[in-house]
């Protein structure tokens, strides 16, 4: 859809927003609840109408969900709301001043604009080994690249994962869980080292085992070995060679920060924003994946800033850039959460556990059901919580509202969290 | 094609045209009606989907999962509390309520 009936109206007058992703049309959609009526272009090189990518790693590859249903939004809605979605062009260049500014696609398609969003998310980390552009090599971004993946797998006996985070993690058990040999090769002394503390780390280490997952820890990929143009295995520092129909590579993404360079913002591990998705220039305003945003936990403590890779991020950030387009104050006040579903084991973190100064233990790992909940200075500030949704749904709404639960009782699972919550809270009169 | 009709805190109404087999989540999502936010899409996660169904609603009973995660909705329970990516669509039109707030 390129919706080229929109093109006649004058241009220059309304929000160009580039990238068309969840962070993208939250911002067009809250523009339009927030009672904007001047156009809203939308833009962004993929094929498809925006979509939600965590299920690409999960029920999209066991073909539980098709792509169209991932849809977020029904081309009606763009119609009714007047949002001109525009699909398959690639923004290579901007510019701008205070007045609003012009934004140039790959095929010369000019857009001009008076407000402008930058919603361009991250690419996958690639690594340079050599065999890389071997066929049955992946990463997975897109829903194009989950297709290609998806059929891979389809095939496949041996697959090796490259890299122990949550994407890498989700593949792995679903593609063991359907019975293939798969191998998780990490480079770090654990899994998931970015995001939990090492209790957890431990947990999924041995919890993967349990299903026949092999993982190898410290693991130095050298290169990928193939036949006819196909990867065949891996091969380890050590010699190894780990044998592979399939590789995928999942180590990490990189913000987009092309336009924001040429902009002149300021970067630093994406494109540095002010708590209202503010730009350095005052002007533009950045949400999701791309944005480096001030940390917004509510307990002193912790990086400064941060940059977080998570659909409430996206939705939040999103929803505030918009209301600064339009002059209106807002301010990033959402707790953090995440999950991640990797086969049967559905994890949900509340909160950064980034500073923390104690970690209490909640239930038994090998139980497969429990939590690890991160305290700073007495105060809760995060859990990582394993089959354990009543636990999470309890410290997201004790971290929304500024509440505690005492770390000498969190512990106690005949305690159930949300009554020590409420009991505390009666207690501080909150 | 079943109609949703999704009605307010305020009381406000809001017709869709939905399909047999989506939810009534996907069907507000798709449609933009405000009131369900759903941010985990559908995978049980999030809790921001929460609605009030009518009395002769028929939806499949819930799992356990959807039972637990209700009890961490932003506006408490009620005996007719359900969460939408849980309430698949048949050939029946339908009314919810949606709550205040989902966060």
């Amino acid at each position: 859809m390129t919706g080229t009936a929109a093109s006649a109206r004058p241009t220059g007058l309304g929000t160009l927003i580039i990238g068309n992703c969840q962070a993208g049309v939250q911002l067009a959609s809250s523009l339009r609840e927030l009672g904007d009526t001047d156009p809203i272009v939308l833009v962004g090189e993929e094929p498809h109408a925006p979509y939600q990518r965590p299920p690409l790693s999960k029920a999209f590859l066991k073909g539980e969900v098709t792509a169209d249903s991932l849809t977020f939004r029904s081309h009606d809605f763009y119609r009714q709301h007047d949002i001109e979605l525009v699909t398959r062009e690639r923004i290579v260049s901007v510019s701008r001043t205070a007045a609003g500014g012009v934004a140039v696609a790959e095929s010369r398609r000019r857009f001009a604009f008076a407000r402008l969003a930058l919603t361009t998310g991250a690419v996958p980390r690639q690594i340079p080994f050599d065999g890389s552009e071997l066929e049955g090599v992946s990463y997975l971004r897109t829903a194009t690249d989950a297709a290609q993946l998806a059929q891979g797998l389809a095939g496949a006996r041996n697959l090796v994962v490259v890299g122990g985070g949550f994407i890498g993690l989700e593949v792995a058990a679903g593609a063991r869980a359907g019975g293939t040999t798969v191998t998780v090769l990490e480079a770090a002394p654990r899994l998931v080292g970015r995001a939990v503390s090492e209790q957890t780390s431990e947990f999924y280490l041995q919890a993967h085992r349990r299903r026949g997952i092999r993982v190898v820890l410290n693991a130095q990929v050298v290169r990928f070995l193939g036949e006819h143009d196909r990867v065949t295995g891996v091969e380890l520092g050590d010699g190894t060679v780990v044998p592979a129909d399939v590789v995928l590579i999942g180590v990490g993404v990189i913000p987009r920060t092309e336009l924001a360079e040429q902009l002149g913002l300021t970067l630093d591990n994406g494109i540095v924003v002010d708590g209202s998705a503010r730009c350095s220039d005052g002007l533009t305003v950045a949400a999701g994946d791309c944005a480096n945003l001030p940390n917004p936990s509510i307990t002193p403590g912790g990086v400064a800033r941060l940059r977080l890779e998570s659909v409430q991020n996206a939705v939040e950030q999103a929803k505030i850039a918009a209301a600064t387009l339009l002059g209106v104050a807002a301010e990033y006040s959402t707790v953090p959460w995440f999950w991640s579903d990797q086969a049967d084991l559905k994890l949900q973190i509340a909160g950064l556990s980034g500073g923390h100064d104690e970690i209490v233990l909640r239930g038994d790992p090998d139980s497969e059901k429990f939590s690890v909940l991160y305290y700073r200075a007495g105060q809760l500030i995060a859990a990582d919580c394993i089959n354990k949704p009543l636990d999470f749904i309890a410290v997201r709404g004790a971290l929304h509202h500024g509440q505690n639960v005492p770390a000498d009782l969190a512990g106690d699972v005949s305690l159930p969290l949300k009554k020590l919550v409420s009991a505390v809270a009666a207690l501080a009169g909150k | 094609m079943p109609s949703v009709t999704y009605i307010s805190a305020s009381g406000s109404e809001t017709a869709v045209a939905g399909f047999a087999g989506d939810s009534v989540m996907e069907t507000a999502v798709r449609n933009g009606v405000p009131g369900i936010v759903a941010e985990c899409g559908g995978s049980l996660s999030c809790a921001t989907c929460h609605v009030f169904v009518c009395a002769d609603s028929d939806f499949a009973a819930m799992l356990e999962l959807e039972d637990d995660m209700l009890d961490g909705t932003a506006i408490d329970r009620e005996a007719n509390s359900r969460l939408s990516c849980q309430l698949k669509l048949g050939d029946a039109d339908i009314r919810v309520t949606t709550p205040e707030t989902q966060v």
